[in-house]
Formats: C-alpha cells, structure tokens, sequence
C-alpha cells in the first residue's frame, strides 16, 4: 500500500535508476578525475604548490591563455553573430555549403588545423608572406595563439544563436517598425536583448573550449618561453620532466579559474534569460 | 484619417492574393475585413500599414498617396495576432517604446512619457501592471498593452490583425466590446481584420467581405445581413440550407420537390441556388401538400428559448443532403415530432441565386452548413 503510494508521488517511472546513474556517470567521468587533480596537488604541499604556479613563465603562460581565449570568444561573440546573422537571414547561393562549412572547426583534428593554420600563415605562407611583407608577424607570435583559438571557438558561438535567430519572430521587428524605430534601434533594443543569453551561452562555450586548447595552438605558437607559451603546454612540459605535483597544481589554477569565469558568464546569461521571461 | 486604397494587386508566386481592390474607409469609423483565411484580408491590412508591397495600386492616406512611404513614416499603429510585445522589456517600457525612438529633437521628455504611459494604462484599465513583463500577463491583458503601445504614438489610423485571434471565447467577447467603446472614446479611424462574421457584425461600423482576392460585399452589419449580394456572402454571414434547382413560375424546383419563392428577376429554367437560414424554415407534419422537401428528422436539441432540428432529405440521389431547422420550443412541442419521423420543410423566405453567379462560391458554402 505505501510502496504504491509512494510510486504514485512521481508520475514518470525510473526516477531513482537514472538518478543513480547519472551520479554514478558524473563521478566516474567528472569527479572523481577532477578530485585527483586536487589529491595529487596536496600532496606535493603547499610550497611546491606556490612554487610551480608562481614562477614568471608559468604566470605569462596563464595570462596569455586566459587573455587570449577571452579576446577570442569576445571576437567570435562578434563575427559569430554576423554570421548566424546571414545564414538565417539571407538567401544565396552556396549558402547551405557555408552553413556546413561552420562546423569544420569541429570536425578537424586539431593538430591538423595548427598545422594548416601555421602553413599559411607562416612568414613563408601565403597569408604570412603579404602580413610579413608589411612587417607583421602572425605566426609564432600571441597573435597566431589568438587565430588559433578564434578559428577553433567558432562554431560554438554560430550554433547558439543561429536557432535563436531563426525562432525570432519577425513580427516583433514590425511592430518595432511601425512604431517609428530605424533599423539599428530595431536591432539594438528589440533583437539584440533577445539574442543576448545564447550570445553568452555561445561566448562561455567558445571561451571553456579556448583555454583548454592544445593540439591547434601548439603548431602555430612557436612556443617561446614568457612570450607564446600557452598554460596546457606548460602542464605538459612539467609532465615531461616528471613533476607531476606541479603540472596538476597548474591544472588546479586553471580549473579554478576557468569555474570561476564560466560561473560569472552564466549567471549573466540566466539573468538576462530570466528578463525575457524564459525558464531556465 | 481618411483612408483609400485603390485597384490594389498583391501576387505570391501564382497566387493571387488581391485582385484589383479599390476601397474606401471614410474618417473616424470601425470597419471590419471579414472573410475566410486565405482571402486576402490580412494582406490588404500589412500593404495599407506598409509591411507588404502591393504589385500594383496606390494606398492614399489623407488623400496623399503614401504608396511609398516606409511604415515608420505611415503613423499608423499595427496591432497583431500574437501581441508582438518585446518580452524583454516591462509593461512600462513597452508603451514607451514608440515614444523613445522618436528622434531627439522630437523625443519628449522621461517626465511627459511617464505621464503619457500612465495614462494610456489607465485608459486600458491596466495601471497596476506597469512593472510586469509580457510573459506575466493573461491574453486578453497582453492584447490591451500591445492596443496601448500602438496608442502611444498617437497615429493617424489603427490597423488590428486578428486581434482577438488567439483569445479564448470568454475574453474575446469582452474584448469585443471593450473595443467598441474605446473607438467610441477615440473616434480613430480602425480597420480590423477578422474571420468570424459575429466579431465582425457586433463590432464594426461598417463591414467589407472579402473572398478569394476580391470584396464581395461593403455595408452596414444590418445592410449586408438582411439583404446579401452575393450566395458566399449569405453562406459566409450564418448558418445556411442550400438547395440546387431548377427556377419554375415562381417556384424552385428540387428533384420531385418544388419551393415557392417570389423572385421575378430569374427566367424560368435557369440554375439556380436557394438559401433559407435555419429559423426561416418551417416543419409542415401535412404530408399531402406537394409544397415544400420531404426529410426526415435526424436529431433534435430541445434546449434554449429555439430548439434545433437536424433532418436528411429524402431524395431519389446517392448524396444525403443536411438541413437544420431553428424552430421555437412550443411550435416543437405542438408538432409531436420524433426522430426518425418523415416532415416537409416549407421556407418562409428563400434567397434565390442564378447558378452561373453562384459557381465560383459553391464550394465555400457548402463546407460552410
């Protein structure tokens, strides 16, 4: 009797099964990996700790990651936008093979687009030879880490507003319209806000995945010390002299921090949802 | 403001949406585009407000053609379906929308809006929702904002598309008349798109049938009820019986039936259509006389002040043809009827239609009884 009027309490059957498995998914995928991370790090002590993240070089290589992924997604927000903007809006030709086109990003394997990023624009490339050619130096720079990362954070930042856009009812704009707004008050004050959570959901993706990039970076960073070193490389290059305390206390850093920025950015993504009257 | 459109064409693709449409809506009054979905009737409204082009023809505002002019510039105010309220912004913000993209030397004052959104509120009995945001709101609330938001730019005409459209029964009616009164505090001049021919009667002035691309009939709500020009537009306006015949001296002949009618403008031997609403149909339990159609009776629904009867003809044809009755409860009750009992049906009034005119709308009534 009380087994049936308990079962009764949630109509869709299965509750405790998937909750249990989901826990059990997440531990062994997620956290359980991640609490290592933090084992690991406590036993090399806190003075190895501080040690390992605070030398000059391992500093520079966390300001260039993070700066760099936060410049990259602040550069896809934009031309992403542009970009939905186009596919949803406007009809031409090949525009089913752009469309398509915006995921190769995700498909590639990343060494393979470091390698093709840094062929052209290498000073010997084509892209590399006419920037060389005006006395700018793309490749082996900051600002190859920068390519690499806009190029790879892309698609994210398309996908996410693309099916917002689409779902946009135009009325909206008319209404806007005959109430006497120009074009780019439409924008600004009626599509804009409208677009803004999945513009931030697409920005924190595009960024989660800047700072975790290696494969594409590494190729087209030349990697000079306090200059083009990105953080996921000095985690391997701790790994490689076997000091595996100070590669995990750089994972811990970059962990913290990287929750940290994505906590904020969806905050204000849920905040701004919240505004127009969507559940979250 | 005065409003005229004139030999309007509007195509999509090989679809003729408007078909020459020359109207006028004089100063001041409440008209209603009546008809069925796909006549036209919204599209004429968007190409009068600017948001569609016509193909051809002019649209003349306060006898200036403004065929041209881009909907920011026409002053009217549009009102749609689904509200079309910005979700992002307040009740507040969202009336004074129109007011804060006006340029800055004609933007007035955060003060004057304040003031000017109050009372539009006010004037749409919501004041105390100012701080909500659309998705906090009934339908029927939402529709009043989106009303107040077109308001508050004062324009010169007001355009409403299906207004009550997405409404449940209750509130549409109250709506209904709600907006009968504010057009009879503002005296702006309105046309309202709509599909259900009691929406458009009880509310407009004046109303405009239109059907596939073209108006059929202009008037009165008592002009086109009582004498409609056309069989779409009395199949359209109610409840019809429809009868095929053939004229006779002044009779409609229907197979072996015959049904007395006075109408001398149509030869005799021509094809003709014959319309009688439900409660101008009688229930003869006589079954000698030779006036009238032999049917027999289906179902009865004895509730309310007239009680409805739905009968079969019997015909010698494969086809069975429906009939409803409108009849009073005593005159139900003084008959004895039963289902499944054999009656003639005799007209009080019959509207006859030659059958050439009436080819073209055929279909449309005969989904319609």
């Amino acid at each position: 009797m009380t087994a049936s009027r308990r079962s009764s309490a949630h109509v869709l059957p299965g509750f405790r099964l998937t909750l249990g498995y989901t826990l059990l998914y997440l531990s062994l995928i997620v956290l359980i990996p991640l609490a290592a991370v933090f084992i690991k790090t406590a036993q090399g002590g806190w003075e190895h700790f501080w040690w390992s993240v605070s030398s000059p070089r391992v500093l520079a290589s966390l300001r260039l990651s993070f700066g760099a992924s936060l410049i990259a997604a602040a550069i896809n927000a934009v031309f992403g936008l542009l970009l939905a903007w186009s596919l949803v809006r406007y009809r031409f030709p090949g525009r089913k093979i752009v469309d398509s086109l915006v995921d190769l990003p995700f498909a590639l394997p990343t060494a393979v687009a470091g390698i093709a990023l840094t062929a052209i624009y290498a000073p010997k490339g084509w892209v590399g030879s006419l920037a060389a050619a005006h006395d700018i130096k793309i490749a082996f720079t900051p600002w190859g880490v920068l390519l690499a990362l806009v190029f790879i954070g892309l698609p994210f930042v398309v996908r996410t507003v693309q099916p917002v856009l689409e779902d946009l009812e135009t009325e909206l704009e008319e209404a806007a319209a005959s109430l006497g707004a120009h074009r780019w008050q439409i924008f600004r004050y009626v599509i804009f806000p409208t677009l803004l959570p999945a513009l931030l959901t697409g920005f924190a993706l595009s960024f989660a995945r800047a700072v975790g990039e290696y494969g594409s970076v590494i190729f087209i960073a030349g990697n000079i010390p306090m200059v083009s070193e990105i953080a996921p490389l000095m985690i391997i290059t701790k790994l490689e002299q076997f000091d595996y305390a100070g590669a995990t206390s750089l994972a811990v850093v970059m962990l913290l921090a990287s929750f940290a920025l994505l906590f904020v950015i969806n905050s204000l993504q849920a905040w701004s949802a919240r505004r127009i009257g969507r559940k979250i | 403001m005065s409003i005229q459109v004139q030999n309007i064409r509007k195509q999509f693709g090989s679809f003729v949406a408007l078909n020459d449409v020359s109207l006028d809506f004089p100063t001041g009054e409440l008209v209603a585009l009546l008809g069925p979905s796909g006549c036209g009737k919204t599209t004429l409204l968007r190409i009068i407000a600017g948001l569609e082009s016509a193909d051809s023809g002019n649209v003349i505002l306060e006898g200036n053609d403004a065929s041209g002019t881009h909907v920011r510039e026409r002053q009217v105010g549009f009102v749609f379906q689904h509200y079309a309220l910005f979700r992002h912004m307040t009740v507040f913000d969202n009336i004074a929308f129109g007011l804060r993209v006006k340029p800055r030397h004609e933007r007035p004052s955060e003060e004057i809006i304040k003031r000017k959104v109050t009372d539009l509120l006010k004037l749409v009995q919501l004041d105390w929702l100012a701080d909500r945001f659309p998705s906090q709101l009934s339908g029927g609330q939402r529709q009043r904002i989106a009303l107040a938001r077109a308001l508050a730019v004062e324009p010169r005409v007001l355009l409403l598309d299906e207004p009550f459209g997405a409404l449940d029964a209750k509130v549409r009616k109250e709506l209904r008349r709600w907006l009968r009164k504010l057009h009879d505090e503002l005296h702006i001049t309105s046309i309202f798109v709509t599909h259900d021919q009691e929406e458009a009667l009880e509310v407009a002035d004046r109303v405009v049938l239109m059907n596939h691309g073209s108006v059929e009939q202009i008037g009165t709500p008592e002009e086109v009820w009582n004498a409609p020009r056309t069989p779409f537009v009395y199949g359209f306006l109610g409840a019809v019986n429809l009868f095929h015949g053939r004229a006779g001296q002044g009779e409609v002949k229907v197979g072996e039936h015959s049904l007395a009618h006075s109408e001398e403008s149509i030869p005799p031997g021509a094809e003709v259509i014959a319309f009688a609403r439900p409660h101008e149909l009688d229930i003869e339990t006589d079954l000698a006389s030779p006036q009238g159609i032999r049917a027999r009776i289906a179902r009865i629904q004895a509730f309310g002040i007239t009680a409805r009867v739905e009968l079969e003809r019997i015909d010698a044809g494969q086809t069975v043809h429906h009939h409803e009755v409108e009849l009073p409860l005593e005159r139900l009750i003084s008959l004895q009827l039963r289902t499944g009992s054999e009656v003639r049906l005799v007209p009080s009034r019959l509207k006859v239609f030659q059958q050439s005119a009436a080819a073209a709308s055929d279909h449309y009534i005969a989904a319609g009884i």
